[in-house]
């Protein structure tokens, strides 16, 4: 299979993301091996697998936190280079929720909404804050607008994280264990803020070691171990009938917990 | 002592107050750029900022005072003393400044650059609305205890003939014979500008604390 093939233009169209042959090293150590996948839009993908698998260096490729040193990305057809300009437009594109919140704690939740789109898209003050309330109010914490981050909740914070993603307006939304970090308690607002989103169309990969939510959105579970994809299918058949060891030794571990 | 004698030594306070503010602000605004150089990520640049840093934290003030007043003097440039000592503080609090925001830049969660980046914030709104301010908050015990050493370092200035407070204070101790009346009051001088500083340095540094709590 040549490295074009995978990415070829049937589904050009449609085809969000797509990774052909992809490799990330830190040093010696190879932290992704031969990753290939591809991501319609509209697709909800979670990605779990044990720490260390590689699962966040991967979402992280895609906005180029991370850089990745052979294969290809391509997202929204543009092609991810090492060029400034190419990351960050495609950063305009893709949205990213981390599992620390990373809220900036110095600007209110409001004005955390609004830097990015001043900044980045050149939004007039006026237009950033109407974007912003309709972002804080989709995710239901409009009320709390003029606090600051340590003044909210982690679930809350994790639900601001959302919205300032969504003011920049990304045809993708990048999820990285976000409700990891959460007191148990706050973990179903913020899974279901993310579901609303998934409702809405909203292109989304989420690192998630939560299986409800997988189950609930997902159009495909991935499983990672090692750096490489070991299993990828549907939900229903990913958790009833896991094909690799790994896979079943994984969900076993996990389901065990839960 | 008199009247007159008081009044010298406010002037030469004037003085030491004007040099520690030309250093502070000069040197801050060069510092930045020291600090900013040095998280560059460029390694080049690092290197040669860590250089000149190690050069001016590895000698004394009075030495990079000498070098500056009759170096400049050697190659041609007769500066005033003014200018020769304000050239030299403020290379002198770049490298401190520069060394000590360096450290709060690098004190900013990782995960803010991170966000900033995830969001396309270029280097400049990156730094300028998400990274400094954080780092300012994080600086301020260390910038205004530099600052207060500065006030307390132009003190050196008195040797290169430059007449602030501690030149003023020897002059009119030569001249009315008591030392330790004219120096106490020097001393009290210096005290009554430092410490505020130092009481106004803890209130900001709470201050900042609360408002993001």
């Amino acid at each position: 299979m040549s490295a074009s093939s995978v990415s070829e233009p049937h589904l050009a169209t449609k085809v969000m993301i797509s990774m052909t042959h992809v490799e990330k090293w830190y040093g010696a150590f190879k932290a992704l091996s031969d990753i290939n996948l591809s991501v319609r839009q509209g697709e909800r993908i979670v990605l779990c697998g044990p720490s260390g698998s590689g699962k966040s260096t991967l979402i992280r490729c895609i906005n180029h936190l991370e850089a990745y040193q052979k294969g290809r990305i391509h997202v929204g057809g543009i092609l991810l280079t090492d060029a400034s300009s190419t990351i960050n437009s495609i950063r305009r594109e893709v949205g990213m929720v981390f599992q620390q919140f990373n809220l900036f704690p110095h600007l209110t939740v409001m004005q955390n909404c609004m830097l990015a789109p001043m900044r980045s898209l050149g939004l007039g003050k006026a237009e950033a804050a109407t974007t912003a309330r309709k972002y804080l109010d989709r995710v239901r914490i409009l009320e709390q607008a003029e606090k600051y981050p340590a003044q909210l909740s982690g679930g809350q914070q994790q639900r601001v994280a959302i919205a300032r993603a969504l003011c920049m307006r990304p045809r993708v939304m990048l999820f990285d264990e976000p409700t990891s970090a959460l007191d148990p308690e706050m973990v179903k607002e913020v899974l279901d803020t993310m579901i609303g989103l998934a409702e809405d169309g909203m292109t989304m990969i989420c690192v998630t070691h939560e299986m409800g939510f997988a189950r609930q959105v997902a159009d495909r579970v991935i499983f990672m171990a090692s750096g490489s994809i070991v299993e990828e299918a549907p939900p229903a058949q990913f958790f009833s009938n896991p094909t690799h060891e790994r896979t079943k030794k994984f969900l076993g571990d996990i389901l065990r917990k839960h | 002592m008199g009247h007159d004698e008081f009044l010298f030594l406010l002037a030469g306070l004037k003085w030491t107050i004007g040099l520690s503010v030309i250093g502070f602000i000069c040197g801050g605004i060069s510092g930045l750029g020291v600090a900013l150089a040095r998280t560059s990520g460029n390694p080049v640049l690092e290197r040669v900022m860590k250089g000149y840093i190690a050069l001016f934290q590895g000698t004394p003030l009075l030495m990079q005072l000498f070098v500056v007043y009759y170096g400049l003097a050697l190659i041609g440039l007769k500066l005033d003393a003014w200018v020769a000592v304000s050239i030299g503080f403020t290379l002198h609090a770049s490298a401190y400044l520069g060394e000590i925001w360096r450290g709060s830049i690098d004190a900013v969660p990782r995960g803010q650059t991170e966000a900033a980046e995830a969001l396309s914030l270029t280097y400049l709104p990156r730094m300028r609305d998400v990274i400094l301010p954080q780092a300012l908050r994080i600086s301020l015990p260390a910038t205004i205890g530099f600052l207060v050493q500065l006030i307390k370092g132009t003190s050196l200035a008195s040797i290169v003939g430059f007449v602030e407070l501690t030149r003023a204070g020897n002059i009119i101790s030569n001249q009315i014979f008591q030392p330790l009346l004219v120096f106490g009051i020097v001393g009290c001088l210096y005290f009554i500008i430092c410490w505020p500083l130092s009481l106004f340095g803890t209130h900001l540094e709470r201050q900042f604390a609360t408002s993001t709590r």
